[in-house]
């Protein structure tokens, strides 16, 4: 078994990982549909878009090791705390309303992103944030298309999209809460603290909600803490999926 | 897999640069005309093979019958006059 790493360190290279995190594990969580999509189509489509994901983070886990640390290294072997996704992603997967709902809003989220990333001071991270804003456009168009469709469908589809909304809206408070890592990317003009992309997110979501005749739900007290490496008790699970062969087999590859 | 069959089947044409024509490459099955290009993105367009898509609705095809292949097309075999091989063509005409 292969022993954890220790996480690159610095504020940029903090910063670089948590959108890493979240992309890698939606990534992961998309692949578990792998076989199992409604249809044939579809499966492909979000395998498609689960590579694409996972394209993002190997590209930033790369750039966040710096030549000291491959991606393989940083994706997967670390302790569960040195993962800074926010909690949302980690989330099981639940049903297909579920799914298509957390990929409108982690779409949404991560389109803000890049394209304020594409600005970075850091030249590197803007040239990945140019190619990745095309992915992310097309995969809230995606998300998006089927929350409509979802909502607007059967009585049971709207019945499971309500509920995933329900369920999903109190993680997202998390996605805007900000902390050291943040702010100094902010400072240095690496990139925006994500509580900056807040009122971009919730109009576009609100107007995304609207369309689909879902009321957009309060904001609760509760947070979610995975930005922070707290994570929820899912996450442990997923980890060990995902790690199992790259800590069984040190540097096996395809 | 169950719910593919209840949609309607599609066909799928690409092209896969610009100034080429929309080449059929497959069919896919969707709900709607919306579904149907997003799909085919996403099926037929994975490996770089285009920059445009378009999509009809299988039954909106008209097809020749089967039965009629010999009387439409066979006699066309030994009409080697239709080909325009027989014009002899200035020097300065290249690539006809």
């Amino acid at each position: 078994m292969q022993a954890s790493i220790a996480r690159p360190e610095g504020a940029a290279a903090l910063y670089a990982l948590r959108i890493a995190d979240t992309c890698l594990v939606l990534g992961q969580r998309l692949a578990e549909w792998c076989g199992h999509a409604p249809v044939l189509e579809e499966d492909i489509a979000l395998a498609n878009i689960a590579l694409d994901l996972i394209g993002q983070a190997r590209a930033l886990y790369a750039h966040a090791g710096a030549g000291r640390l491959d991606e393989d290294q940083i994706a997967f072997l670390r302790d569960e705390r040195d993962y800074l996704n926010p909690t949302l992603v980690e989330l099981p997967r639940g049903d297909f309303a579920f799914t298509m709902l957390r990929n409108a809003m982690v779409a949404t989220l991560l389109g803000e992103l890049w394209k304020r990333l594409a600005d970075s001071s850091d030249g590197e991270l803007a040239a990945i944030a140019g190619k990745a804003l095309k992915e992310a456009r097309y995969h809230r168009r995606h998300a998006g298309d089927w929350v409509l469709r979802l909502a607007g469908g059967t009585d049971e589809s709207r019945r499971r999209t309500e509920a995933a909304l329900a369920e999903l809206w109190r993680y997202a408070a998390e996605l805007f809460e900000s902390d050291r890592i943040e702010d100094d990317a902010a400072q240095s003009g690496v990139g925006p603290r994500w509580s900056e992309l807040r009122a971009a997110w919730l109009a576009e979501m609100r107007a995304l909600l609207g369309e689909a005749g879902l009321a957009t739900p309060r904001e609760v007290a509760f947070r979610s803490t995975g930005k922070l490496g707290r994570h929820s008790e899912h996450m442990g699970y997923l980890l060990a999926d995902m790690q199992f062969l790259q800590r069984s087999f040190p540097g096996g590859v395809w | 897999m169950s719910h593919g069959s209840e949609w309607p089947l599609w066909e799928v044409f690409v092209r896969s640069k610009a100034g080429l024509d929309h080449k059929h490459c497959g069919s896919l099955h969707a709900a709607d005309a919306a579904m149907a290009i997003q799909l085919a993105r996403d099926v037929y367009t994975r490996r770089q093979e285009g920059t445009s898509v378009w999509v009809v609705r299988s039954d909106q095809i008209t097809a020749s019958d089967p039965g009629d292949k010999e009387m439409y097309f066979d006699p066309a075999a030994d009409k080697v006059y239709r080909h325009p091989t027989f014009y002899v063509l200035p020097d300065a005409v290249d690539h006809m």
